[in-house]
């Protein structure tokens, strides 16, 4: 008793404390303006010393100020910033002002003035340059204030000539940052001319200079870093929008032969912008009478620079080029130029052999020495070994030490040779190079390229054979990639096509796993180039004219390679069935089927048409099964009452329907199977509802309700699935969803309350439901008007007296709503798909156990491809399920995930296994999960603007969702042995 | 004028026995030491007599710097050192020294064990003179004496290989020894920081080609070998056994890894493994890949590659040979290829020139059958490759190298006098720089024009920034006023004062005076005030003053009127100015010539 009374004066007291704690807040924060500051102010007069004092303020710079407290730290800090003695802690002071003016709300003029009267005392360089930074944070912070702008342009330009660099970098940044062309116009109008704007050398004085001069000054400043800092801060006009004059055209090109590379690589920049500026102005060539336009002398500026000392310059050389699209064809070529010599004799270079080889009907290259044996003389005279221009800047580029500018040289051919198809064709040989690069990265990029400016040449046989020769790498990306490339290539000859359907079934016998991709890549080949193929067909399928040849294993993968790159030449070339034996007609029927994304339907003549083939085929098909689902669709609409004794039949009809045309129709898979699954659930849960047990007395309905239950639990399921694993839903489709999850939760709760004794557990879930109702509510309050009828339209209107009513009654109203509601109609959006993930590697076919010492870890390597999956690098997740029941579920890391095209992403990963010791080789499974939160439905609605209220916290639910189909892998732990 | 001179002892006008002296504000240097692969007698060596004609060369040579460790550059070292005498140092890249000692020993061998000369250097020299070699790094600058130091640079080529800056003062060289611009499987390409040195010493091997593409030949060579194997042909590649060997190596174990090939690959041991391993030491001198993987895997260990035995000659199935000697005349690789020629599924690669008499030239020229010693023939059914991996800088790659380099002379060596004479012309066409080719014993003079550092007096500084205008542009030149003091072997700048003071002299006062006859019809004293008010017009900014006794003073200037009682209308001015003044008292004079402006008054 007496333990209880303290308990109750605890509670009292507790009650009692609670009141002044609430109206804590609002005076809390008055109360640190000040302290916040004093506090500073008293940590700064305590510093005995400079190191006391540093630390101090480091701290202090950690801690965040509230905007209204700004303007008096700032004033307490110059207050010491003046006594201080120290020059890093003034140093240091400078900065902290600075970060402090970035304060949100807080506006930095009012310590504008502050911050400048410093200038008149401080003779460090070092705080200085800090002075003009914390000046430039200022100013970025108000960029509308031509009078503060106009200021701190002032400041700049008379530190200018300040000895320390830092100080004039620190300058000319500022001008970058703020200075305006018409700053000039200003002074005029005034007719002073400030002192500040002085050239280097004291010369200047005499007359008016805008910003660009004052800056293009400083090119030629001693000190490297200002010279850099000077044509950063021009291109910062530049970006900032201002236009720079031609005049620095000079200038720029002249830096390009400075001595320091951070000034050349700043003025290759420069060069390229001015060439974008004015490209169709006339430049003199220096030493003869001719004229350039100025981008194609700034192109051969910058190819020069190609061969650089320093790879930094190069990389940013190469790079440049890759952006000078609106140079002249004539120096374009130049750049892949190299004349050969061999002892002042011309010589021709390999490139050019080969082709002459090919054009000349020889078919393989002269194997004897001194085949390349030069030939002409060259003119002594003639021969210019420094190339002027832009002479085989990418003979250098692609030839260099390091892979970084190698690559760059890559992606600039592959702009340019977008943008021109003549300089493409020029490019090939050299791309095709490129395949034997040391390093992966730049082979891959090679590859990518060439698929990229692919659709505008056409490969020689001796090119094509380069190309293929990559087949065999080792490398999956690079194979693949090359697969990809040959899908886009155009071939000349029946010779390409057959040379390039042997190297890809020897591709296809040395590495198996490639089997998809090589079937994809000759359906491709097929379907481009039908007229090619045709000669080739007797020998493709090993006909004969008077014999009958054995017929060909159908499960042979190079069989069914010989069969795809066929069929498909056959869609667009009528007389090549002809060709046909009987067996390739019924091996075309099983592939039609087995693989109909690979094998396009053929209009076959006579009695070899199959009906049934024929009826889904043809461009009308899928919009006839479009209208068939809608048709389906509509069906079910007229479905009032789901108690009607039609319904249910109708129902499981239509989702038998649906289902079969899901897998006929692969376009409208998504579609047809979203419905289904959502009929599914109004199926289950008018089966729940119509249970008796609705009547029974409670003890007796304990054992339907376990079939209730069950169904409540996978129509929750199923809603997740609805909801995450379908891209292209829109809010009317998750407002749908969100409702059956809300009424498969009402029967949980009204099960619970059935099956429960007593009120204390329903209260809390109760509780929880009601909040949901209103989260509901909240967030789709677009979609209220839609959902008048069914059964949160009718929740709603109840809603005053559902949070008032008792749990009893609440379960009782949400019994009667659930029975009465109607059938909520399902309006599909416009593309709605499927989000797939296919496991490739494993393949779940090996019988050899993968042995490992238990204990221990081993990589198990997965490829998948995923489908239509949205951000995976934070959904798709790995599960592996060991026979024990255990399972781990791993993360891929976000490199792991590339992306071959829209839509789809490539999971190619390692997943650490580990057990303890088998005794024998047992399956582990290993499937893919799709993690979602339903926070993240929230977050976008609420960015989407249609609800204001904060996200609910606690009503977030996470999960996992298993997709594709599970892959079973041998593994075998082993007993270490010691 | 302060000279740079060059002499090549070998090497000039001519490919081998590469031998350069430099002499350099007055020191001495040596590049390279070495021989020449075509002589067997006394022309093998540089000709030492040269710099001495009795006595040991190290008073003479300041030191010895060695580029690389090909024979050509290095053969003749322990002669020179042990033989003839040398006991100062000798500068090397740590793979150089690595790799040398084991060139030597084998060409020591082959010239005494095989041919049977006396009179040779023996191992024991050798391992003597290696005890003087004192090891470089790159980038490293390294005093030789307090004046000479030197720095070695990147140059490609093969591993270890450096081209040398020598500098004394502001007078410098550049050596490249062989280089090369283009990076291949296995180095990366030669560079230099922009040095400028007097005198830039390259190598001229290809002085009148321009190489194609790398690629090229190296997707020629794999896909070559490739197709052989495939066939379940043989592939003998008859190498030397450094340099280029690796390189291909390299190049065949990345395709085989690459394309996943299983054919075996041998190479013959012996010279090889120990050079191998030191490949595998210096992976810092590699190029960007080996050094990248290099965490994973030392590209050098290799997997696919493995030591030949001579009981595989005869084993079937495919395989990829590299043997020993480069040029078909010797050894293994002849072996192998007797027992291979017969078949036409097998093929042979040369990787580099063939000299004229080997079996290499002769296939190399399509010769189908060959005679053996014991008049047997031989005929040669397998096919026949070329294909060149030379690792020196073409035409192009030189061109390029003087454009990083910037030098203010160039002089060309190891090279055919003719085609030097092409690249010379193209050098001073392009750079308009002057390019010397001198033959070897000849020597090329270049003038320098050395900056000399002066000390010069804080005071004095001082005192002209006091005297305010711009401040000082150190790429502008601009004049001062000041004593020059050589004394002790040190130049000093000093104020005048200064200097009077510390060498005891007295100042002398220099003073010019100069008559200017005026007509000037006013009284002295009236001209004397007209003079005034006119220069105070037109100097403005310059303190003018008229003083009680008559005189006019302009700043130091002290103008003076007087006339003679007869003629009272000509009046003569007496200008009077001190030396430092002379600017303004030579305007004045002339100003004051032209006589006073009648418009002014006399007041």
């Amino acid at each position: 008793m007496a333990a209880h009374l303290k308990k109750r004066v605890y509670e009292e007291f507790s009650k009692v404390v609670q009141l002044p704690q609430e109206e804590a807040p609002a005076k809390k924060l008055r109360l640190t303006k000040p302290s916040k500051s004093a506090a500073l102010h008293i940590d700064l007069c305590k510093a005995s010393n400079p190191t006391d004092a540093l630390q101090y303020l480091l701290s202090f710079a950690r801690s965040s100020v509230e905007a209204e407290s700004v303007e008096g730290v700032v004033r307490i800090l110059l207050e010491h910033y003046y006594k201080e003695q120290d020059n890093s802690v003034r140093l240091k002071i400078a900065s902290v002002i600075g970060l402090l003016s970035k304060t949100q709300n807080f506006n930095p003029e009012s310590i504008l003035d502050d911050t400048l009267n410093t200038f008149n005392t401080e003779k460090s360089h070092q705080v200085l340059a800090q002075l003009l930074d914390t000046l430039l944070v200022i100013g970025t912070q108000l960029p509308e204030s031509p009078a503060v702008r106009h200021r701190l342009i002032e400041v700049a330009c008379k530190h200018l000539s300040d000895t320390y660099f830092g100080v004039r970098n620190k300058c000319l940044q500022l001008l970058g940052c703020l200075g305006n062309v018409d700053t000039h116009l200003n002074k005029d109008g005034h007719g002073s001319v400030p002192p500040g704007i002085v050239a280097p050398g004291g010369s200047g004085g005499i007359g008016v200079r805008d910003v660009q001069s004052v800056i293009s000054d400083y090119f030629t400043d001693q000190d490297p870093r200002v010279r850099t800092a000077a044509i950063k801060a021009m291109l910062q006009l530049h970006e900032r929008g201002l236009k720079i004059q031609q005049a620095i055209y000079d200038q720029a090109c002249r830096l390009l032969c400075d001595d320091y590379e951070q000034v050349r690589s700043a003025a290759v920049q420069m060069v390229w912008v001015l060439s974008q500026l004015y490209p169709e102005s006339i430049v003199p060539i220096p030493s003869s009478n001719e004229q350039v336009r100025l981008v194609d002398d700034s192109f051969g500026k910058i190819s020069h620079m190609v061969s650089d000392g320093s790879w930094v310059v190069r990389v940013q050389a190469a790079k440049t080029l890759g952006n000078m699209l609106q140079v002249s064809p004539q120096f374009l070529e130049q750049t892949l130029d190299k004349k050969l010599m061999s002892d002042l004799r011309r010589k021709r270079t390999a490139h050019e052999r080969a082709k002459e080889l090919y054009t000349s009907g020889e078919f393989s290259s002269g194997r004897k020495w001194a085949d390349d044996a030069p030939k002409e003389k060259v003119d002594t005279s003639a021969v210019n070994l420094i190339a002027s221009g832009a002479c085989g800047a990418f003979v250098h580029g692609l030839e260099d030490e390091m892979y970084e500018v190698r690559n760059a040289a890559v992606d600039a051919l592959s702009a340019l040779a977008q943008s021109s198809a003549s300089f493409a064709e020029k490019c090939l040989d050299f791309l095709v190079d490129m395949f034997n690069d040391e390093i992966e990265e730049v082979r891959l990029q090679s590859i990518h390229v060439l698929r990229q400016i692919s659709t505008n040449i056409t490969l020689r046989e001796d090119q094509l054979d380069t190309v293929l020769a990559v087949l065999e790498d080792s490398s999956r990306d690079i194979r693949e990639a090359l697969h990809e490339l040959i899908c886009f290539t155009n071939v000349s000859t029946k010779e390409c096509i057959q040379l390039a359907l042997l190297e890809l079934l020897k591709n296809l016998t040395k590495y198996p796993t490639d089997r998809n991709s090589v079937w994809k890549c000759l359906k491709f080949l097929g379907g481009r180039h039908p007229t090619l193929v045709l000669p080739l067909v007797p020998e493709l399928l090993s006909t004969h004219p008077y014999f009958h040849t054995p017929e060909p294993d159908m499960d042979d993968p190079a069989y069914i390679a010989v069969l795809v790159l066929v069929f498909n030449a056959a869609q667009s070339c009528p007389t090549m069935t002809a060709l046909f034996s009987d067996h390739t007609f019924r091996h075309y029927t099983y592939l039609r089927d087995s693989l109909s994304h690979l094998v396009p339907p053929l209009r076959l003549p006579g009695r070899k048409q199959a009906p049934g083939v024929c009826g889904i085929d043809g461009s009308g098909s899928v919009e006839s099964a479009q209208l068939f689902l809608q048709q389906s669709l509509c069906r079910v609409s007229t479905i009032h009452n789901l108690q009607d004794p039609g319904a249910q039949d109708l129902l499981n009809f239509t989702i038998r329907d649906l289902q079969r045309l899901g897998e006929l129709q692969a376009e409208l898979a998504g579609a047809a199977d979203f419905s289904a699954t959502y009929l599914r659930c109004q199926l289950l849960l008018t089966k729940a509802l119509q249970e008796k047990l609705w009547t029974m007395a409670v003890p007796l309905c304990l054992k339907h309700n376990a079939m209730a239950t069950a169904a409540a639990k996978q129509i929750l399921e199923e809603t997740y699935k609805l909801e995450f694993l379908y891209s292209g839903l829109e809010n009317r489709q998750v407002a749908t969803i969100h409702h059956v999850r809300l009424q498969a939760k009402a029967l949980q709760l009204v099960l619970t309350a059935r099956t429960r004794r007593g009120v204390e557990p329903l209260i809390s879930v109760c509780e929880k439901f009601l909040q949901e109702v209103e989260s509901f509510q909240r967030l789709f309050v677009i979609e209220l008007p839609h959902l008048q009828d069914s059964f949160v339209g009718k929740l709603l209107e109840l809603s005053p007296r559902l949070s008032a009513c008792k749990p009893g009654e609440l379960v009782k109203i949400l019994q009667t709503t659930l029975r009465q509601s109607g059938f909520l109609n399902l309006q599909l959006p416009e593309q709605i798909q499927r989000a797939s993930g296919t496991i490739i590697e494993p393949t779940g076919e090996s019988d050899n156990p993968l042995r490992f010492t238990s204990g221990l870890v081993v990589a198990l390597d997965i490829d998948a491809t995923l489908e239509h999956v949205q951000d995976p690098q934070n959904t798709v997740k790995v599960q592996v399920l060991y026979p024990d029941g255990q399972s781990h579920v791993i993360q891929p890391k976000p490199g792991d995930f590339r992306s071959p095209g829209p839509h789809r992403h490539r999971l190619i990963t390692q997943v650490y296994l580990s057990h303890s010791a088998w005794t024998e080789a047992c399956q582990i499974e290993v499937r893919l999960l799709l993690a979602y939160s339903s926070a993240r439905l929230c977050k976008a609605a609420w960015r989407d603007g249609t609800t204001e209220g904060l996200q609910p916290t606690d009503g977030t639910t996470e999960g996992t969702i298993p997709f594709g189909k599970p892959v079973k892998v041998f593994i075998m732990p082993k007993p270490a042995r010691r | 004028m302060p000279e740079i001179k060059v002499t090549p002892l070998g090497a000039g006008q001519d490919v081998g026995r590469s031998c350069i002296l430099v002499s350099i504000g007055g020191k001495n240097i040596m590049l390279d030491c070495g021989m020449h692969m075509g002589y067997n007698d006394d022309r093998r060596f540089p000709d030492f007599s040269y710099i001495t004609q009795q006595g040991r060369l190290t008073e003479f040579l300041d030191c010895v710097i060695i580029s690389h460790f090909h024979l050509d550059h290095c053969g003749a070292l322990p002669y020179m050192s042990e033989m003839v005498g040398y006991d100062g140092p000798i500068y090397m890249t740590h793979p150089t020294k690595a790799i040398c000692p084991i060139l030597l020993e084998d060409f020591r061998k082959i010239t005494v064990d095989k041919k049977g000369e006396t009179n040779f250097f023996t191992s024991q020299m050798i391992k003597d003179c290696m005890k003087k070699v004192i090891p470089l790094n790159l980038h490293q600058t390294v005093q030789v004496d307090d004046e000479l130091e030197i720095k070695a640079y990147y140059a490609g080529h093969v591993l270890g290989a450096a081209m040398v800056q020598i500098k004394v003062g502001s007078e410098s060289v550049v050596y490249t020894g062989d280089y090369n611009m283009t990076p291949d499987r296995h180095l990366g390409a030669a560079w230099i920081d922009k040095c400028r040195p007097d005198i830039l010493i390259s190598e001229s091997t290809y002085a009148t080609t321009i190489r194609d593409s790398k690629r090229c030949r190296e997707r020629d060579f794999l896909k070559k070998v490739h197709e052989t194997v495939e066939r379940g042909g043989k592939v003998l590649i008859p190498v030397f056994a450094l340099g280029r060997a690796q390189e291909l190596c390299i190049l065949l174990e990345t395709f085989w890894e690459r394309m996943n090939m299983k054919a075996p690959i041998y190479f013959s041991t012996g010279l090889t493994e120990k050079a191998n391993h030191y490949y595998k030491l210096f992976i810092t001198w590699t190029n960007q890949k080996i050094r990248k993987t290099f965490v994973q895997r030392n590209m050098f260990e290799f997997k696919h590659i493995k030591a030949f035995d001579r009981s595989y000659i005869d084993n079937p199935g495919p395989m990829v040979v590299f043997a020993t000697p480069g040029m078909l005349h010797a050894g293994l690789s002849l072996q192998i290829f007797r027992k291979w020629a017969g078949n036409e599924k097998n093929m042979i690669i040369m990787p580099g020139y063939c000299v004229q008499g080997t079996i290499g030239h002769k296939i190399l020229n399509g010769q189908k059958k060959l005679e053996l010693e014991n008049r047997q023939t031989l005929e040669v059914k397998l096919q026949v490759e070329y294909m060149s991996f030379s690792a020196h800088a073409d035409a192009k790659g030189i061109m390029q190298l003087i454009r990083m380099a910037e030098p203010r002379n160039m002089l060309l060596v190891h090279g055919e006098a003719k085609k030097m004479e092409f690249l010379k012309d193209k050098i001073e066409q392009e750079f308009s720089i002057n390019c010397f080719m001198p033959a070897n014993g000849e020597t090329s003079t270049v003038a320098t024009n050395p900056s000399v550092p002066v000390d010069i007096s804080l005071n004095l500084l001082k005192r002209e920034m006091a005297l305010g205008g711009p401040l000082p542009d150190p790429k502008k030149p601009r004049t001062m006023h000041g004593t020059l003091i050589m004394k002790d072997n040190s130049l000093r700048l000093v104020s005048p004062e200064q200097a009077l003071k510390e060498l005891g002299l007295s100042e002398h006062q220099l003073r010019f005076t100069c008559r200017v006859q005026l007509q000037d019809a006013h009284s002295d004293s009236d001209t004397h005030i007209r003079i005034y008010t006119h220069l105070k017009s037109v100097l403005k900014g310059y303190t003018i003053q008229h003083l009680p006794d008559g005189t006019v003073m302009v700043e130091s200037i002290v103008i003076k009127v007087s006339s003679s009682p007869e003629e009272p209308n000509t009046k003569v001015l007496l200008l009077s100015w001190s030396y430092q003044d002379e600017d303004l008292g030579s305007f004045l004079s002339t100003l004051l010539k032209k006589g006073l402006p009648a418009a002014l008054s006399s007041m």
